[in-house]
C-alpha cells in the first residue's frame, strides 16, 4: 500500500473509535508534557545557573600575582623562574597578558582601606576599583539603583546598600532586610562624599629596584559624586577583601593609593600591581590561559574545576528529570499497546476481510503501525504544547513568588527548539515501539479464523 | 469452446487438530476446473466445501497435496506472494457480504485497489464503474448498514471484480438473502461468468440453485468428493443476461435512498 493510503486508512480507523483513541493520545500527551516540563525546567535552571556563575566571575577569571610576593610564602613547586627572577606585574605584563588568545581583559586589583567623609562624619571602609566592563558582566550591578559610572575615569562612586544605610545613620534590625533601596537612593544619589587616602609617590632615590623603601606617602582628599546603589555583594573572585564603596577602576588607579595589603615592598615600582584579574572569554579556556600566564613567570589560579562539576551536576539532574518524564511516557506507551490490541480484537473480522481481498501482512502491519505513529505524532505535538504551557505557568508562579520575596525575576524555564523536535520524535518512536507487538500480531492473524469469527 | 486449466487440485487434504480429535475437513480431493466453467460445490454443512474453497482462495494452506491455479502452485508461494495472488487472481464473495462497515460503498470497492497501489483517480473511476455495473451507481456514499442484503451482496460483487480476477470464488452468496434477491445475485454472477469469461467456483447447499446456474456440480461429503457431474443449463428458461438487465435491477425496498 502507498504511504498516503496507509495514513488515510489509519486516520479513518482512529476516527472510528475516536473516544478510546483520544484517551490514548491524551495519555501520550501527558507523558510528553511531563518530559518536556521536567527537561525545560532542568535546562532553564542550568542556563540560569550558568548565567549567574558567568557573571559572578568565579569561572572565567584567573587571578595573577607576582611570584616576588610569594617569597618564603609557599614551597617552590611550580615550574618557571625562581621568585627573585620573576618579572614584575606591571603595565607591560598586563598588556602581554591581554594578548593571550581568549583573554577578554586584564585589570589590576585596586583595593584599599580609607576614611570616607559624608555629611561631616567619618566612616572607615574598604574601597575597590571596578572595571568599566563590569557594567555588563557582573550581576552585582544588574540591579543598581541610579546608574553605573558614566566613564572609567569619572569621579563617581557606587555604594553598597549596607554602607549607604550606615551613611544615613540607619541601623537595620538583625536578620531583617526591610530597608527599601529605592528610598535610600532618593536621599543619597547625586550627593557628594569625600575620601581621604595616602598617595604613594616615587621618591627621587628610588631609581634602583633593590632599594626597598624608596617611596614617599602624601596624604590627599578627593570628592566623589554618588551615582549608584547596589544591594548585592559585588565581591567575587576578582577581589579578596570585601569592599563597600566602588570607584571606576581607571580613576582608582590614577589615585596611586598606597595599598595596605602588600606583603613585600620590594615591588616598589609605582606602576607594578599586587594582583591582577584576567577575564577569559570561555571558562573552558581557563586552564590553557592559566598555563600561558605561568610560563610568563607569574602565579595564576582559578576555580576551574567548579564549572566542570557544575555541568556534571546538571547533566545528572537533567538525566533524572528525563527519566521521570520518560516514566510517564512509558506508562502512556502501555496505553498504546492496550488500545491497539483492543483494536485488533474489535477489528478481527475487518483484518480478515482485508486479507481475503488481497491485503498482505505488510499492509496490515503498516496500517497498525501508522495508527500507533499517528497517535504518537498527535500526542507528541499536544504534549509539547502542554509541557510548554505548564513550564511557563511554573515560571510565572515562581516569579510572583520571587517578587514577593524581593528577589529579581528569573527565567527558570527554557524550551529550546531541539527539545520540541526531539520530544515529538521520541513520542513517535515510543509509540511505534508500542505498536510493534500489536501490529505484528494483526499481520499474523489467520484470515480463515478471523472470518469465521462472528 | 477452447479451454485451459484454471484450477487443479491434486489429492488435497486439510486436517485440523481439535483437542484430541483430528478433523479431516478436506480429505484427498482431486479436481480439475477449466477456465470459464461455472462449478457448484455442494454438500451438507461440515462436508468440507468451504475448506476447499479457502484452499483455492489461498487463504489457507493444504496439509498435503497441491493446489495449482492458472499454473501457480499455491504451496510454493510465500505469504507475500499469496497475498498478491488473492489480490489479482481471485475475487471472493461471502455469505455475510463482509463489507467493512465503517467505509462507504465506494471506499469498500476501492479497497483492493489501494492494496494494489492503483492511482487514486483511476481507482475512484473504476470503483464507480464497477458499482454502476451492479446497479449501485446511486449509492456510492452509503455505508453497508444502510443497504439491503441484496444491495450489500451486489457491492461485494463489485469489490470482487475490481481487480479483474480470473477466478470468482463465492461462499454461499445467497445464503443470507431471500429467494428473489438470491436470483438477482445469481443472475449477476452468471453474467460475469458468461460476458467476462470468468471462472466461477460457488459453494452452496441449495441443489436447485446449482442446477439452475452451474454447468457442473461437485458433491462433497466428509471431506471427500462423492459426485462430479456436468449439468445442462442450455435449455433453462432464463436467457443470457444482458448488461441492460444488470443495469436495471428489479426494484426492491430501499431504506432512506431516493
Amino acid at each position: 500500500m502507498k504511504l498516503y493510503d496507509v495514513s488515510e486508512l489509519a486516520i479513518r480507523n482512529l476516527r472510528e473509535s475516536i473516544f478510546r483513541n483520544s484517551l490514548t493520545t491524551i495519555g501520550i500527551s501527558v507523558g510528553v508534557a511531563s518530559l518536556v516540563t521536567m527537561l525545560s525546567l532542568g535546562i532553564g535552571l542550568q542556563q540560569l545557573a550558568s548565567r549567574r556563575l558567568q557573571k559572578s566571575g568565579l569561572f572565567d577569571t584567573v587571578v595573577v600575582t607576582s611570584r616576588r610576593d610569594l617569597r618564603n610564602f609557599r614551597e617552590q613547586r611550580e615550574e618557571g623562574p625562581t621568585p627573585a627572577e620573576s618579572p614584575s606585574l606591571d603595565e607591560l605584563a598586563r598588556k602581554k597578558i591581554v594578548l593571550i588568545p581568549g583573554v577578554v581583559e586584564a585589570y589590576p586589583d585596586i583595593r584599599f582601606v580609607t576614611d570616607v567623609r559624608f555629611d561631616g562624619k567619618p566612616h572607615l571602609t574598604t574601597v575597590a576599583g571596578v572595571p568599566f566592563s563590569a557594567k555588563n558582566n557582573n550581576d552585582a550591578f544588574d540591579g543598581v539603583q541610579g546608574s553605573f559610572f558614566s566613564s572609567d575615569a569619572a569621579a563617581e562612586v557606587i555604594l553598597q546598600k549596607l554602607f549607604a544605610e550606615e551613611l544615613l545613620g540607619i541601623t537595620p534590625k538583625p536578620g531583617t532586610d526591610t530597608t527599601n533601596i529605592a528610598e535610600l537612593a532618593k536621599s543619597l544619589l547625586g550627593k557628594e562624599l569625600t575620601i581621604s587616602y595616602a598617595e604613594r609617590t616615587a621618591s627621587p632615590s628610588s631609581s634602583t629596584a633593590t632599594d626597598s623603601a624608596a617611596y614617599s606617602v602624601v596624604s590627599r582628599q578627593q570628592a566623589l559624586k554618588i551615582v549608584g546603589l547596589t544591594d548585592l555583594d559585588p565581591d567575587s573572585m576578582r577581589g579578596m577583601a570585601r569592599a563597600r564603596v566602588f570607584l571606576p577602576l581607571k580613576f582608582a588607579q590614577d589615585l596611586h593609593v598606597m595599598q595596605s595589603n602588600l606583603r613585600d615592598t620590594s615591588a616598589s615600582d609605582a606602576s607594578s600591581y599586587t594582583s591582577m584579574s584576567v577575564r577569559v572569554k570561555n571558562p573552558n579556556q581557563v586552564p590553557a590561559i592559566e598555563d600561558a600566564i605561568k610560563k610568563m613567570g607569574f602565579s595564576a589560579f582559578s576555580i576551574v574545576d567548579a564549572t566542570r562539576s557544575m555541568r556534571q551536576f546538571f547533566a545528572v539532574l537533567d538525566g533524572f528529570l528525563a527519566i521521570f518524564g520518560s516514566l510517564a511516557l512509558a506508562v502512556a506507551s502501555i496505553g498504546i499497546v492496550n488500545t491497539l490490541v483492543m483494536a485488533i480484537l474489535e477489528r478481527r473480522r475487518e483484518i480478515g476481510i482485508m486479507k481475503a481481498i488481497g491485503a498482505s501482512d505488510a499492509d496490515v502491519r503498516g496500517l497498525f503501525f501508522a495508527e500507533a505513529g499517528a497517535m504518537g505524532l498527535v500526542g507528541g505535538a499536544v504534549g509539547v504544547t502542554l509541557g510548554w504551557t505548564i513550564g511557563r505557568l511554573i515560571n510565572f508562579g515562581m516569579n510572583i513568588y520571587l517578587q514577593r520575596q524581593n528577589f529579581p525575576s528569573a527565567q527558570i524555564w527554557s524550551v529550546p527548539l531541539w527539545l520540541v523536535l526531539s520530544a515529538i520524535v521520541f513520542s513517535i518512536v515510543v509509540s511505534l515501539l508500542a505498536g510493534l507487538y500489536p501490529a505484528s500480531r494483526a499481520a499474523r492473524l489467520d484470515p480463515v479464523q478471523a472470518l469465521r469469527y462472528e | 469452446m477452447h479451454t485451459s486449466l484454471a484450477v487443479r487440485a491434486e489429492n488435497v487434504s486439510r486436517h485440523y487438530q481439535m483437542g484430541e480429535a483430528l478433523v479431516r475437513a478436506v480429505d484427498g480431493i482431486s479436481i480439475d476446473i477449466e477456465a470459464g466453467e461455472f462449478v457448484a460445490l455442494l454438500g451438507a454443512s461440515g462436508s468440507g466445501k468451504s475448506s476447499l474453497l479457502n484452499l483455492v482462495a489461498g487463504l489457507d494452506r493444504p496439509t498435503s497435496g497441491a493446489v495449482t491455479v492458472h499454473g501457480n502452485n499455491l504451496a510454493a508461494l510465500s505469504r507475500e506472494q499469496l497475498a498478491r495472488y488473492r489480490l489479482h487472481t481471485v475475487g471472493m464473495v461471502f455469505q455475510s457480504f463482509n463489507l467493512i462497515p465503517s467505509m462507504s460503498l465506494l471506499e469498500n470497492v476501492e479497497l483492493p485497489m489501494r492494496f494494489a497501489e492503483v492511482d487514486r483517480r483511476e481507482r475512484s473511476a473504476l470503483a464507480r464503474q464497477s458499482l454502476d455495473r451492479v446497479g449501485l451507481g446511486g449509492r456510492l456514499s452509503h455505508r453497508p448498514m444502510e443497504l439491503s442484503g441484496g444491495e450489500q451482496q451486489r457491492a461485494s460483487l463489485a469489490r470482487a471484480l475490481i481487480n479483474r480476477p480470473k477466478l470468482l470464488l463465492a461462499d454461499e452468496p445467497t445464503g443470507n438473502l431471500d429467494s428473489r434477491t438470491g436470483v438477482e445475485i445469481m443472475d449477476l454472477i452468471r453474467s460475469f461468468n458468461q460476458s467476462l469469461g470468468m471462472t466461477v467456483l460457488m459453494v452452496t447447499h441449495e441443489q436447485a440453485l446449482a442446477e439452475k446456474y452451474a454447468g457442473r456440480m461437485v458433491h462433497l461429503a466428509d471431506g471427500k468428493l462423492v459426485e462430479d457431474m456436468s449439468n445442462d443449463i442450455s435449455n433453462d428458461a432464463v436467457p443470457t443476461i444482458s448488461s441492460a438487465a444488470v443495469a436495471a435491477p428489479t426494484p426492491e425496498p430501499r431504506g432512506g435512498a431516493q
